[in-house]
């Protein structure tokens, strides 16, 4: 590890909404209470935030609304918001906020009810028009998930990776999910109709939903939500458990350009950047949280995120090799992820909030002795528009 | 189909691109600065910045990039229509282009990658504007 890494920033505080479907809250109730008992978990009050980092989710209206909300008057107020990557991209600006004196303690929340308010994420229409997009876009029946099947298309063709290989990822996921017991009660609640481990022939098995994505392939939609609090280094001296360093950040962008090559995601952008920050290198991280929006969201990053090489992603996830028992590679989304465990939209916090749990040690899955893990959120749609962000952290 | 979603106007970049489509013309933008190819339609050089952009009439004839075949749309106009084929179509000119792909008995195995397809202009029963969708050639 290199001798000059520095670790002037930690997460002290996190709290993972329990609940993947509740109708009772709303998620600005979500965000809040999140935000309280994540205080509570690092020891520090609701006085103690001056940095709000908001992705203008919920019922909210931003970081003035969500401020007027909790009644806090913020110093430095930040609401990037690139999709489910938006966790990630503030992470790498709370970082830069508190090394430069601006902020002491950091507050990242995310809230949705997108279970109890049945929005069709995936299989659901354009929501603009009369945009220079959304007119050039519209009159063909794109949905969020055929810009994803088009990247796993397009892959296949390139490289001669298989669905058989793909649902790989799906069934790893599937067999933390089980050792997660938010994540059972998540499938149960949802009415996933096998609650169980599942095999390669189980993900085959399940109808196309956009060809040649699987059902098992493609993420749930459940209510969430959570919260993570960041410190400086005098801070997290004094707070409750083990700091988990925020050592190298990346952030990127890739949208459909002519002639571009569709199997190459943002990541490619920001994990490089990260892993320079960081002076570790991809074959060093024990724990690989990467956004499974689909099974070939996760297989398009761990190429360009440098862990095997571009188009070497199925031989890679082969045999059960990330799952979080075995040595020699990365454990992957130790949670049960997006497939398996939640995903209200927009993913990204729960990364950041495996990833830490694994670092201080209280992970359902919990690999032996971690020091290094990696975050990498996606936002928008990957084949289009997308954003990418990368955070490494270590432990204490 | 054919009663697609219509583009929506006033809206300054695509109005003469649906304009052309209209009079039976696929069009896209060149740079008279730096000769970049740019598509979709918008003011602004992608390249360079310039805003010395040509509007070129494209041959219509391209190759299937990537697709998928959509079993699945929520959305009313696409809900009832079963399996469809969505496909980024690189044009001979130079600039992708998403698409639909049709007159083909099942898209589930009649389209692939690198075929070579050719526009064509879908009336609608509803709205001004045909849409441009492509077929194998
Ligand atoms: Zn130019």
């Amino acid at each position: 590890m290199a001798v000059n890494q520095a670790r002037n920033v930690a997460i002290v505080g996190l709290y993972e909404w329990p609940k993947r479907v509740d109708p009772d809250v709303s998620s600005m109730q979500i965000k809040a209470r999140s935000i309280k008992r994540a205080l509570d978990d690092a020891g520090l009050t609701w006085a103690d935030i001056d940095g709000l980092y908001d992705a203008n989710d919920g019922e909210g209206g931003g970081g003035l609304g969500l401020s007027a909300y909790l009644g806090i008057h913020p110093r430095v107020i930040d609401t990037t918001s690139v999709g489910g990557s938006s966790y990630e991209f503030q992470v790498a600006h709370a970082v830069r906020d508190i090394a430069a004196g601006r902020v002491n303690v950091a507050v990242l929340s995310y809230g949705s009810k997108a279970a109890s308010q049945r929005i069709p994420i995936g299989t659901g229409g354009p929501r603009s028009a009369g945009n220079w997009q959304a007119n050039m876009e519209n009159a063909y029946g794109q949905t969020l998930i055929s810009n994803y099947a088009m990247v796993a298309m397009r892959h296949m063709h390139q490289y001669g990776t298989t669905s058989e290989q793909l649902a790989e990822i799906a069934v790893t996921t599937r067999a933390h999910a089980m050792r997660n017991p938010e994540a059972v009660q998540a499938m149960q609640d949802l009415q996933f109709m096998n609650i169980r481990e599942i095999t390669v022939t189980d993900v085959m098995e399940s109808r196309v939903i956009a060809d040649p994505l699987h059902l098992l392939e493609c993420c749930m939609v459940s209510d969430g939500g959570g919260a993570l609090i960041l410190a400086s280094a005098d801070v997290a001296r004094g707070t409750k458990k083990k700091p988990v360093w925020v050592i190298g950040s990346g952030e990127g962008i890739e949208y459909r350009r002519n002639g571009s090559d569709i199997t190459v995601s943002s990541a490619a952008r920001s994990g490089p950047a990260a892993f320079a920050e960081a002076g570790v290198s991809p074959s060093e991280i024990d724990v690989a949280m990467i956004y499974d929006s689909f099974t070939i969201t996760v297989a398009v990053m761990l190429e360009d995120l440098g862990f095997c090489k571009k188009g070497e992603a199925g031989a890679f996830v082969a045999d059960g090799r990330l799952r979080w028992d075995r040595p020699g590679a990365p454990a992957l989304n130790t949670d049960g992820g997006g497939l398996s465990s939640n995903h209200p939209g927009m993913r990204g916090l729960f990364l950041l909030l495996e990833a830490a749990r694994q670092m201080r040690g209280e992970s359902t899955s919990q690999v032996a002795n971690p020091r290094l893990a990696l975050a990498h959120g996606n936002g928008g749609q990957l084949g289009g528009n997308h954003a990418g962000g990368t955070n490494i952290l270590a432990a204490d | 189909m054919p009663s697609r979603p219509q583009p929506s106007f006033p809206e300054h970049d695509t109005q003469p691109y649906w304009d052309a489509v209209k009079d039976g013309k696929l069009t896209y933008q060149v740079c008279t600065d730096c000769g970049a190819v740019v598509f979709t339609p918008r003011g602004q050089c992608t390249e360079c910045g310039s805003d010395h952009l040509e509007v070129r009439v494209s041959s219509g004839t391209g190759t299937v990039y990537t697709y998928s075949v959509i079993r699945q749309n929520r959305v009313p106009a696409f809900a009832e229509l079963g399996a469809y084929a969505l496909a980024y179509v690189d044009l001979d000119e130079g600039f992708r282009m998403l698409t639909n792909i049709v007159g083909v008995a099942d898209p589930t195995k009649d389209v692939k990658i690198g075929q070579r397809v050719k526009v064509e202009f879908e009336a609608q029963d509803t709205g001004d504007y045909p849409i441009p969708v492509f077929r194998p050639v």
